[in-house]
């Protein structure tokens, strides 16, 4: 699958290397060029993008034409939101995900059907459950609730032996 | 009417402070601490520190009987979301967004903003204007109807100059509506007579623009076309 990530954080960062790991064809677009450290040595040059990722010439330069799924995840939800509706209305992607930290705006554009995560929501979730539902919780390295162990991102690289 | 306004920057101010004087009420939400602080203090109850972006902010200032959303930060997401939330989940019935990318106008009216204003492509028009090349000018888009109004001014040599209009064949993506001649205005009929100098007005739509470019200015002219910014 041919994916575009806007926004190399964390999570953008991490998606990027566990698709890249499964065999997925990954670009991944920032503003900053420092963000591209949080891959890595090994991640492709080529796939990586410098740009506003609002601006239709970078979602070319990264491939948006020819793309099966493009995932938003900068810090702005505003930004996020105004990409995904770019990809989705003027090159047509056919998979298109948001990360929309205020849980009404994620209300609001799931309503005009806009696909999208909300950590918020995501993470009180897990802390609930956590809480009050703790063998609902899981351990996988690949989850994400670790009972009282570190999970070091370069866990993603590595097969999983435990379940 | 009631106007809520996103952004308190330049626009946002004097948009508040002279719709305020036009006996409108207004609304102007200011994300940043210190220039809300600023705005309240000459603008009274008419700014309020809070960010537009946000429904509970929205829902506060009761935008649900707003006739009318601006928005105009100096963010185009911003703005976007702004419109869209106000229109989506109050049912604004106009919403304005400034558009500071103007490569992001079309996009805005595509996903259900009422009124785009683009500062940078209006003075990019003005500049245009002023150019004394013979060329056609955008003057005025109406997006949704997908047509401009342009001027172009016929030039000595023009293959069009001593025909009169009907000659031209001039489809109807070609909507000739004004010449003016010297201090003359006429308005153009199938026998009007085309001559040097003469300014014509139409409304185009984009492959109108291109006819009649190439009837006046000649095939060669092709290339003589302006960035749409």
């Amino acid at each position: 699958m041919k994916v575009v990530i806007l926004g190399c954080g964390r999570v953008g960062a991490a998606l990027a290397k566990l698709l890249t790991v499964e065999g997925h064809d990954v670009t991944i677009i920032d503003q900053s060029s420092d963000a591209f450290n949080r891959l890595g040595q090994d991640f492709p040059h080529e796939k990586l993008v410098l740009g506003d990722g609002t601006d239709e010439e970078v979602l070319r330069r990264a491939g948006i034409e020819t793309a099966d799924a493009f995932v938003a995840v900068t810090n702005g939800d505003n930004r996020n939101i105004m990409a995904a509706q770019i990809v989705r209305e003027q090159f047509n992607v056919p998979k298109v995900v948001s990360r929309i930290y205020d849980p009404i705006r994620q209300e609001t554009y799931n309503g005009m059907g806009l696909e999208s995560i909300c950590p918020t929501i995501v993470g009180a979730k897990l802390f609930h459950d956590a809480l009050l539902h703790p063998s609902r919780a899981t351990t996988s390295p690949t989850q994400s609730i670790a009972h009282g162990r570190s999970v070091p991102l370069t866990h993603f690289d590595q097969k999983r032996t435990e379940s | 009417m009631y106007i809520v306004i996103g952004g308190g920057g330049q626009v946002g101010y004097y948009l508040a402070r002279e719709s305020l004087r036009n006996g409108h009420e207004v609304l102007l939400l200011e994300k940043s601490p210190a220039r809300a602080d600023q705005l309240i203090e000459e603008l009274g109850p008419a700014a309020m520190r809070g960010d537009a972006c946000e429904a509970r902010v929205m829902a506060e200032v009761g935008v649900d009987r707003a006739d009318v959303v601006i928005a105009v930060t100096g963010d185009d997401e911003d703005n976007l979301v702004i419109c869209q939330m106000a229109k989506a989940r109050f049912h604004v019935p106009r919403t304005i967004a400034r558009v500071n990318n103007p490569r992001n106008d079309k996009l805005f009216i595509s996903l259900g903003i009422d009124v785009t204003i683009s500062p940078t492509r209006t003075i990019l028009h003005m500049i245009e204007a002023e150019i004394p090349h013979h060329t056609l000018v955008p003057l005025m888009t109406l997006s949704r109807a997908g047509l401009s109004l342009v001027e172009l001014t016929v030039p000595p040599d023009s293959p069009a100059s001593g025909h009169i209009l009907r000659q031209l064949e001039l489809p109807s993506s070609v909507n000739l509506v004004l010449i003016v001649r010297g201090a003359e205005n006429i308005t153009p009929t199938g026998d009007t007579v085309i001559r040097p100098e003469d300014h014509l007005f139409a409304l185009v739509t984009e492959d109108g623009g291109a006819i009649l470019r190439r009837t006046i200015l000649g095939e060669e002219a092709e290339e003589e076309i302006l960035p749409q910014a």
